[in-house]
Formats: structure tokens, C-alpha cells, sequence
């Protein structure tokens, strides 16, 4: 994919758009709460790559984890942009500021953690989060042992709380379209 | 049920309530094992602080939105890449509604959950001047337009879906395809159908021009790539259609600019199915012959909405050519519903169309119009 773009080729393009896009925009959309302003960001993490093909480093983990962490990082500058310019007329404090970045970056992180976690484990999450099933219905209707529903209930919810600790998967070195940094 | 996973009614021990905190955290546990679950946080402290993690990380779960991305995004977010930095290698313009509208029909079919795949989908389509339809299943579908893509692909030399030796005629190859896999799921046919739809468009953007003009054969017809690819594009959207219809989603026409090069191919494409259903008898004898090339009796087909616009069809001659001036009848038709009698999803009696004029040639290419349609 990437020597595709590389190469110039716009068929790659529309791939790499089809991979990724509604993650970007779901990532994107948690941070910033707005659909504009999500739009807003597909768009400059899609130039972004297009752009700069070679700026991904295969050995710092995967396309998408990349791709990932430039939304993160995009979508969390614009969020400090905007909410900068609420604090210069007035509205809340930098600490609150910081705090809600905080919260929307944690937030992202964890969605992306959803979204690339075993599909085991969100099944199970899915069933006895979304659909309020207990952990023996969900053992049924997943086919497994109780046993092992505890077991990915509980470790599904271990890899989400890590949200809180760890930046995302294959994050790339410090300055490096870091966090919250522009594009 | 009150049984613990510990059995009996002994306190369980602690690896089993260990093994419960993420049931627990969830609420997703009996009365019984939550109260012992909660009795035993108080003692270790361990289990204590992975239940706080573990309560944390719930918060974190969100009723998931409709990830229903705005199908004109895709266009805008490409348009602004390739303003940034033009493509070396571009996907031809001729493809492009066939690259939006795979895009879109694969976005939703990624929105829809695995027991969708099964609803039931009729597919409709005129033969002989009688509506006839075919049951199916979503999955079905997408291996119809798996396989006739397939054609396109065999005519670029790419593999074809229903290996060497396939027939070309649509009908059969689907009929083939179904029953090698008499109920494909989901993983049989997206992926493939993805797959090959992103390669023929790879693969004509590689080729670029010299390969507008090559002839794919569909048996008792052939058309040429960039017609053949414009044809794709349509059926795609039209059963894409028919799939949101069987899962209730909304689901947008395609845009202006595509669904007029749609029903420009259309409009191409009647003067030879008058001609074909007038020498079976269907259609009324031709009344003016004129030279091939000069202009003919015409019927002024205009065609309402973004995209639409006015055609001229010729009525006594493929030859000949369409003429405002040479105007015997006119029909005004809504870009969609003219679509739909295109596909054979509508009769020609029942399509909404204002009429005036000559009301054989009316008739005549409406009906040559809904003999467009195949499965």
C-alpha cells in the first residue's frame, strides 16, 4: 500500500480511504463531538498521508495504528485550538481545558482499543455491555464455556482500561506528529 | 439461576471471584455472585483495585453511533488529496461511478450485521415483456454482481470469479455461481467482491486509455469497457438498492454528474432494443427510414432531476440520428423512477411519466426501455 502511494497511484488512494475512514471519522468524531469538525479531520489525515507516504515507519507497528495516532493527534489539536479560543473570551479555565482533552484523547484511544481488539473479546463486550446479556447467556450464545465468558469479559475490559496509561499502539517517537501537534 | 461457579453454596474461592470481575463490572452477573463478589473486594486488596480499573474502563464503552460515513465525503476527502498532490497514475474518469458506487455499496454493507446477510431479496427484471423475479439472499446478491463483474475482469485478462470456461451470459453465470454455493455467507462473497472491484479499478487506471474501447462480451450483446464498467456502476447502485430496501436502510441515488452518464448509456443503448423488439414483432413496423447518420422521427426523452437532462432517441433506425427537430413525442420521466423501468423494477404501463405525442412510439420505448433490464 504504501509504495502504491508512493507511486502516485489514485486507485490506492480510494483503498486506503475505504480501510480507514469510517476510523478516522469515528476516532476523529469522539474527540472533537462534531461532524464538521470530523469531516474536517478525514480530510487533512488523508491529505496528510497522501502528501507524505513515506512518513509511515513499518517497523513502528501497523498501518492502521498509525493512521490511528495521526487522527488522535490532529483531532486533539484542533480540540485545543477551539477550546483556546473559548478560554480568550472567557469561557472556563486551562485547567478545564487540559481536562477535556484530556478525556476526549483517553476516549479516542479507547475506541480505537474496541476496535482492534480480538474479535473474541468484543463479541463477548458486545453481548454483555450493548445487549445487557448476563455472562451465562453470553457463554450461549457464544458457544463457550462460563469459564471462558468471565475470562473475556474480563480481559477485554483489562486491554480497554489501558486507555487511561498507554498511548496508542506503535506510537511513533516524541515530536513526531505527536500529541496534539499539527499535521 | 443462583448456582455460583464456585457450585454449592460455599463462599467461592478466589480465583473464581477473581475470574468474575469483568462480569461483575459489567452488572452482568446473578445477585449471589455479586454480593460475593463485593464482600470479597472489602478483603483483598488486589482484586479491589483491578475492580476500580475494571468499573473505569466500562465507562469508557459508548453506545455505538451509526457510523454511516456521508457517501460525498469520500469524493471530497479524494478531490482534496489529489488537489494537494496529483495522481502520477489516476483512475480514469470513465471508472469513477464505478468506483463510487462499489465504495458506497461496500460501506454499507459493512454497517450491516451478520444475520442480515440472509434477509431475503427479490430480484425483479423484465424478460419477453413479463416482469419475472428471482428470490435471493443479500449474500446472493453480492455474488450476482461478484460473478457479472467477472466478466469485465475475464475481458482484462484478470482471473475470472467463475474460472476458465465460463459462460458469458449473466443469467447463467450467476445461476452457475449459486449453485456451486447454494447459500453463500458473508465472508464467500464480500471480500471476493471487494477484492476484485478495487482490482479492476487498479487495473484499468494502469491501462488507462487503450482500454476504453476493448469489447466485453455478454454473450447475446456486447458493450464497450467504459460502457461495460458504466453498466457495472449502475447495476451496483440499483442492487445496492434492493439490498437497503431487505435491511431498511436509506439509500441515496448515485451523484448528478454519474447518474447522467447512466442514463446517457441508456438512452444509447434504446434505439438498438427498438430495433431488436421490432424484429421480433413487439414493437410497431418503422415508419420513415432515412439515411444512416441524418437526422430521424425522434422521441424527445427528458429526464427530471440532478443528472438528468434531454435525449433525443431515435425511433425508425439505430442509424439514425436523435433530432429535437424530428420530434414526434415526448416523455418527461424522474431521474430515479426512469432508472428504476430501466432495471425492470417498474412496468412500462405503471412508470410515473408525462406523455405527449405519439403514443406508439411512446409505448415502444418504454417498453424497449424496461428490455434493458436483466437479472
Amino acid at each position: 500500500m504504501q509504495q502504491r502511494l508512493a507511486r502516485g497511484e489514485a486507485a490506492a488512494l480510494g483503498e486506503l480511504y475505504d480501510r480507514f475512514a469510517s476510523l478516522v471519522h469515528m476516532l476523529a468524531h469522539r474527540v472533537l463531538d462534531d461532524d464538521t469538525a470530523a469531516d474536517q479531520v478525514t480530510r487533512e489525515v488523508f491529505g496528510y498521508i497522501w502528501e507524505n507516504p513515506d512518513a509511515y515507519d513499518p517497523r513502528q507497528g501497523s498501518l492502521r495504528s498509525w493512521v490511528a495516532k495521526l487522527t488522535n493527534s490532529q483531532a486533539v489539536h484542533r480540540l485545543r485550538q477551539s477550546e483556546a479560543a473559548a478560554l480568550a473570551r472567557g469561557d472556563g479555565s486551562s485547567e478545564e481545558v487540559e481536562q477535556k482533552v484530556r478525556r476526549a484523547a483517553v476516549a479516542a484511544r479507547a475506541d480505537y482499543i474496541v476496535t482492534s481488539m480480538p474479535a473474541p473479546l468484543r463479541a463477548a463486550l458486545e453481548l454483555a455491555y450493548h445487549q445487557r446479556r448476563d455472562y451465562r447467556e453470553t457463554a450461549r450464545d457464544l458457544g463457550v464455556s462460563e469459564d471462558e465468558a468471565r475470562r473475556r469479559l474480563r480481559l477485554g475490559l483489562q486491554l480497554l482500561s489501558t486507555a487511561h496509561t498507554r498511548p496508542l499502539e506503535g506510537s511513533a517517537p516524541p515530536g513526531y506528529a505527536g500529541y496534539g501537534r499539527p499535521l | 439461576m443462583s448456582a455460583t461457579p464456585g457450585g454449592g453454596t460455599e463462599t467461592p474461592s478466589h480465583d473464581v471471584l477473581r475470574s468474575l470481575l469483568g462480569a461483575w463490572a459489567l452488572s452482568a452477573c446473578s445477585a449471589e455472585e455479586t454480593d460475593a463478589v463485593e464482600a470479597h473486594l472489602g478483603e483483598c486488596a488486589p482484586c479491589a483495585d483491578e475492580a476500580l480499573r475494571l468499573r473505569d474502563a466500562v465507562a469508557l464503552l459508548h453506545t455505538e453511533r451509526d457510523l454511516d460515513l456521508d457517501p460525498l465525503l469520500r469524493f471530497r476527502v479524494l478531490e482534496n488529496c489529489l488537489g494537494r498532490r496529483p495522481a502520477r497514475i489516476p483512475v480514469p474518469e470513465w471508472a469513477s461511478p464505478y468506483d463510487a458506487e462499489t465504495a458506497r455499496l461496500d460501506a454499507l454493507l459493512r454497517d450491516i450485521g451478520e444475520a442480515e446477510w440472509n434477509r431475503p431479496v427479490q430480484l425483479r427484471w423484465f424478460e419477453g415483456g413479463e416482469p419475472v423475479h428471482r428470490a435471493t439472499t443479500v449474500a446472493g446478491v453480492i455474488g450476482h454482481l461478484l460473478t457479472v463483474d467477472g466478466l469485465v475482469a475475464g475481458a482484462l485478462g484478470l482471473d475470472d470469479p467463475l474460472g476458465r470456461d465460463a459462460p458469458h451470459a449473466p443469467t447463467e453465470r450467476t445461476e452457475k455461481f449459486w449453485l456451486a454455493e447454494s447459500r453463500p455467507v458473508a465472508s464467500e462473497v464480500h471480500a471476493p467482491w471487494r477484492n476484485q472491484s478495487h482490482t479492476l479499478i487498479r487495473t484499468v487506471s494502469f491501462a488507462g486509455h487503450g482500454v476504453a474501447d476493448l469489447s466485453v462480451s455478454y454473450s447475446d450483446f456486447s458493450l464497450s469497457l467504459q460502457d461495460s464498467l458504466l453498466d457495472r456502476a449502475f447495476e451496483c447502485w440499483m442492487h445496492a438498492d434492493d439490498i437497503a430496501e431487505a435491511v431498511n436502510y436509506p439509500y441515496d441515488p448515485p451523484r448528478g454528474s454519474h447518474l447522467h452518464r447512466m442514463v446517457d448509456l441508456a438512452a444509447r443503448l434504446l434505439p438498438a432494443a427498438l430495433a431488436g423488439r421490432r424484429r421480433s414483432g413487439l414493437a410497431g413496423p418503422a415508419r420513415h427510414l432515412v439515411a444512416a447518420g441524418s437526422p430521424g422521427r425522434s422521441l424527445h426523452l427528458e429526464i427530471e432531476g440532478a443528472g438528468g437532462g434531454d435525449w433525443y432517441i431515435p425511433l425508425d433506425s439505430p442509424a439514425a440520428l436523435g433530432s429535437a427537430d424530428h420530434a414526434v413525442a415526448q416523455v418527461a420521466l424522474d431521474r430515479v423512477e426512469f432508472c428504476h423501468l430501466v432495471a425492470g423494477h417498474v412496468s412500462p404501463e405503471e412508470a410515473a411519466a408525462g406523455q405527449d405525442g405519439d403514443r406508439d412510439a411512446i409505448r415502444d420505448v418504454l417498453f424497449a426501455a424496461a428490455s434493458l433490464s436483466r437479472m
